[in-house]
């Protein structure tokens, strides 16, 4: 599976014929576009709580949606249904809702793209016996009781999925792809004097069962007990506007809100961006530079192809500070008169594509993150992020600190409980005044817009805002 | 799947094919559903959709497994059984493990369907949404533009069926008219989304989601950045339902086994203002959430959660009132694709006195809160953390003042419940299916500068 054999993956999703079939019948009333996403996702979950192994699950899911260009209008249609008769009803649909005129045929000549797999799975998730995904389960809520007799409550989660997808349009392009996730989390909770506290730690990759090979469930087990742990001794964050030192690693929410959305074309074209006009101009300090690189072999946000069917790409958005370019599908690239940049997603075939982030990175500084905490005179350090929020307008974003502490003259001190800070995008990339050489990925995470799902990635070195706004919660 | 194959039907069969001592539930739904987004005068999107789901349950000498696929097709759902049966083999035995076994009276369905829904055609909807996103435009000089406008609407049926004496069938419609609008001034830009809900497309009102948007992107123009204090705060009905909806999860029997709850073994102490008293009534039909069913088939009732700030009990499924040694009160939320789990379906709060004028005007120096963000990063169930991100207007000498932005609130989850002072007597039902009302907060930390 780690090549682009595609006798590897199984039959394709769909025959060609049928493909053409369903790309006619969504253009026989007109339009200037016509694509065809074919979906099957296999997904299977293990789940323990309470100290037991509560359920095992399994998914199947698989479906075709169909979408039809006209004008300014698209129409979509989406099935469960992929014989021939139930994709022509979809494409029937979809031409009916973009409500073209004219019509005539065109026929579709269609070039097949050779497959790369963008990770490499040694060990396919479906053929590992799942006694041995139980077993996980037990190992890491044993490490986790075992870090002391405040931890109460376990829980942990292991899960996989392999998603396959077909993607062919009226360009003539077509193309399919495969991704595998596998994912381990455990959540903890602690409880002491001071009442109760939560700790989460999770590792996901697009790699197979080998996951396990370069994480030890017991470690994520006691990072996570030890977050808890901390925070039972911790005071509530302080309240009012500070400066803010995230750790290695940390940062990518922050970027994701502060400018990651700020930088997807469609929110750009309707003019609701605080960075729409601002190509080549100074957006952020330049420390920054920021890419989002849908390629990074192994990440929780890779894929081979995005869901309209092109490679997936490493975009610079901004260097040393400029603003140098948006991300783009394939709607708003082509209204541009320029290439995709590969950023045309969705979270299933129930849904249609639009502008997301694939792995969002912070590239490395110089500095050392040592030298960044002593040279703090006070201020909040903030070694793992929550998630956050944006409102792409104003700029204003929040994000939740999940483990963090004071810092009081140059040095780490006491653990803070949770809460939010809240900056606005543009200011808070301009207030960027140290980053560390020391990059790391983050989290694996779930991007939502406009009600859909996607999984992304990101990473930064330790870097520090000279000023923001810590949501205290103290009575 | 045969399309005029009833639900009850298609389920049932799996059923059949059960072994004696195996427990089996099948729970199968499927729907169709409408959207259609405007953007400047033309149809950007328009979106039609038939979806289905189909999530086999079963239990084994105390162990269960579940599996789950989002299609109806025989090759598929056939698969199913073997596949729950297996998953069931490596789950841990739990004695309070079962399936639900009705008891009691059936009681008559509730109307949920309103044909309409099915029968407006796509002019129709277009023409909602069109006309929608132009109220907006044009409403005020400061509206300059509109993020989208929709019209959605979607019809779904369930069955569930078990072997231990299941056999129900749902329906329900719901449509909606939703905008999103961009104001600016020389100050900046601002959003405001508005919306109107029904079952049925005739209780749509275009003019209730065009006058809240444009209100809620002009009223923060030129909003600034507070000085960090403490203050009363004001949540208008749909604010406050964000909290309720917090609260109702705190008091899922699930929370409470798990030790994941703070208000486990408090039933019987006051541990919310005198003033608030809260239900989840999915038999109350204006509640979005009503439901004459619950995720494992057994009769929807009213549940007594808050009297006067006193904790009534929690929300059990069939699971949790085993372990707790009490009866279900209906609460199992789920959908196909998952088992049932403990939630609130229809909270309720028991209305005050005053309308949101009265309550502001009672209030001397606080904050007006119109948007709260981060609830999923800045707030913990378990731990009571409250930290949001808000937008809002001051409130000075009981009127209304100046707009500001980019500030947390703080506080935790049983203070802000024990610091509420009024109640307001405005419900209103939010799309969750929560009847909100407007409340007043003392005591809450805003951080700005």
């Amino acid at each position: 599976m780690t090549t682009g054999d595609r006798s590897s993956h199984g039959a394709t999703l769909l025959d060609e014929s049928i493909i053409r079939s369903t790309l006619d019948a969504a253009l026989r009333r007109g339009g200037s576009f016509a694509e065809i996403f074919v979906e099957d996702r296999r997904s299977s979950s293990a789940y323990l709580d309470d100290g037991k192994v509560e359920e095992l699950t399994s998914g199947h899911d698989r479906g075709a949606g169909v979408r039809v260009v006209v004008g300014e209008t698209t129409g979509f249609a989406h099935t469960a249904d992929l014989s021939p008769e139930g994709l022509s009803a979809a494409a029937d649909a979809a031409a009916a809702a973009a409500r073209g005129g004219g019509g005539g045929v065109r026929a579709v000549a269609l070039t097949r793209r050779p497959t790369h797999n963008a990770s490499t799975v040694r060990i396919s998730p479906s053929e590992v016996a799942k006694a041995r995904k139980v077993e996980l389960l037990q190992r890491a809520d044993h490490a986790a009781r075992a870090s002391g007799p405040a931890i109460r409550q376990v829980a942990a989660n292991y899960g996989d999925s392999r998603r396959r997808i077909l993607v062919a349009n009226s360009d003539g392009l077509l193309a399919e792809d495969q991704v595998v996730r596998t994912m381990f989390s455990v959540s903890v909770v602690a409880s002491g004097d001071t009442g109760m506290q939560t700790g989460r730690e999770s590792a996901g990759h697009t790699v197979g069962f080998e996951l396990f090979d370069t994480y030890q469930v017991e470690q994520l087990a006691t990072h996570a007990a030890e977050r808890a742990l901390t925070k039972l001794r911790a005071r509530p964050a302080p309240s009012g506007s500070m400066p803010v030192v995230v750790g290695p690693g940390g940062g990518g929410v922050l970027f994701h809100e502060a400018c990651g959305h700020g930088l997807e074309a469609d929110l750009i074209a309707k003019s609701a961006s605080v960075f729409g006009g601002r190509r080549g101009e100074m957006v952020a300090s330049p420390l920054v530079t920021l890419i989002d690189d849908g390629t990074m072999a192994g990440e929780w946000g890779c894929f081979g192809i995005d869901d309209e069917g092109h490679p997936a790409a490493r975009n610079v958005l901004i260097q040393d500070g400029v603003l140098t370019d948006y991300m783009w599908d394939h709607l708003r690239a082509r209204k541009e008169g320029r290439p995709t940049s590969s950023n045309g997603r969705r979270q299933s075939y129930q849904h249609l594509p639009m502008v997301r982030m694939s792995n969002t990175v912070i590239a490395n500084g110089a500095e050392d993150p040592a030298d960044i905490i002593a040279s703090t005179k006070r201020g909040v350090y903030v070694a793992q992020l929550g998630g956050g929020q944006v409102n792409t307008a104003t700029g204003d974003f929040v994000f939740g600190m999940l483990e963090a502490y004071l810092i009081e003259d140059g040095k780490i001190t006491e653990p803070l409980r949770e809460g939010n800070l809240i900056g606005n995008g543009p200011q808070v990339l301009g207030d960027i005044d140290a980053l560390g050489n020391d990059f790391a990925m983050g989290h694996p995470g779930t991007c939502g817009k406009d009600g859909q799902g996607v999984p992304v990635g990101d990473g930064t070195p330790t870097l520090r805002v000279t000023a923001m706004t810590i949501g205290g919660t103290a009575a | 799947m045969s399309a005029d194959e009833g639900l009850v039907g298609i389920a049932s069969r799996l059923l059949d094919r059960a072994r004696p001592g195996e427990q089996v539930e099948v729970y199968a739904s499927r729907g169709s559903s409408t959207s259609v987004r405007a953007y400047n005068g033309e149809i950007e999107a328009f979106t039609q959709a038939g979806s289905a789901g189909i999530g086999v349950r079963v239990v084994i000498d105390g162990r269960q497994g579940f599996a789950s696929a989002g299609s109806l097709d025989l090759d598929v759902v056939a698969l199913l059984l073997d596949d729950a049966r297996d998953n069931a083999s490596f789950a841990q035995p739990d004695e309070a493990n079962g399936l639900a076994v009705p008891k009691g009276p059936t009681r008559h369905p509730l109307d949920l369907w309103c044909a309409d829904v099915v029968e407006r055609d796509a002019d129709w909807k277009i023409a909602q949404a069109i006309a929608l996103e132009a109220q907006v435009r044009a409403a005020d000089p400061r509206i300059v533009g509109v993020r989208a406008a929709s019209y959605s609407d979607s019809i779904g049926e369930r069955a569930i069926v078990s072997n231990m004496g299941v056999e129900v069938h749902d329906r329900g419609t719901f449509a909606s008219l939703s905008v999103s609008a961009l104001a600016k001034d020389q100050s900046g830009t601002t959003t405001g989304a508005g919306a109107t809900y029904g079952r049925s497309t005739h209780d749509l009102d275009a003019n209730v989601a065009a006058i809240d948007a444009v209100r809620r992107a002009t009223q923060c123009l030129g909003a600034t950045k507070p000085p960090t204090m403490r203050l009363a705060i004001v949540l208008e009905p749909r604010m406050a339902a964000t909290m309720f909806g917090l609260i109702g999860g705190m008091l899922s029997a699930s929370a409470v086994l798990k030790g994941r709850s703070l208000f486990a073994g408090r039933i019987g102490e006051q541990i919310a203002s005198p003033l608030l008293t809260l239900v989840d009534d999915p038999t109350d039909v204006r509640s979005f959430g009503a439901d004459s069913h619950d995720g494992e088939g057994l009769v929807c009732r009213r549940v007594s959660l808050l009297d006067a700030g006193v904790l009534g009990g929690y929300l059990h499924n069939t699971y949790t009132a085993r372990r707790m040694g009490t009866t279900t009160t209906a609460s199992a939320a789920r959908g196909a694709r998952s088992t049932p789990g403990v939630g609130a379906a229809a909270l309720q709060v028991v209305p005050g006195s005053g309308a949101l004028e009265d309550l502001l005007a009672s209030v001397e120096l606080g904050l007006f809160v119109t948007s709260m963000s981060g609830l999923h990063s800045g707030v913990n169930a378990v731990s009571g953390d409250f930290s949001v991100g808000v937008e809002g207007m001051m409130i000075r000498g009981g009127a209304l003042a100046e707009p500001i932005r980019e500030a947390t609130l703080g506080s935790t989850l049983p203070r802000l419940l024990t610091g509420i002072c009024a109640v307001g007597a405005d419900l209103e039902w939010q799309p969750s299916g929560t009847g909100s009302v407007s409340l007043v907060i003392a005591e809450v930390t805003l951080s700005g500068s």
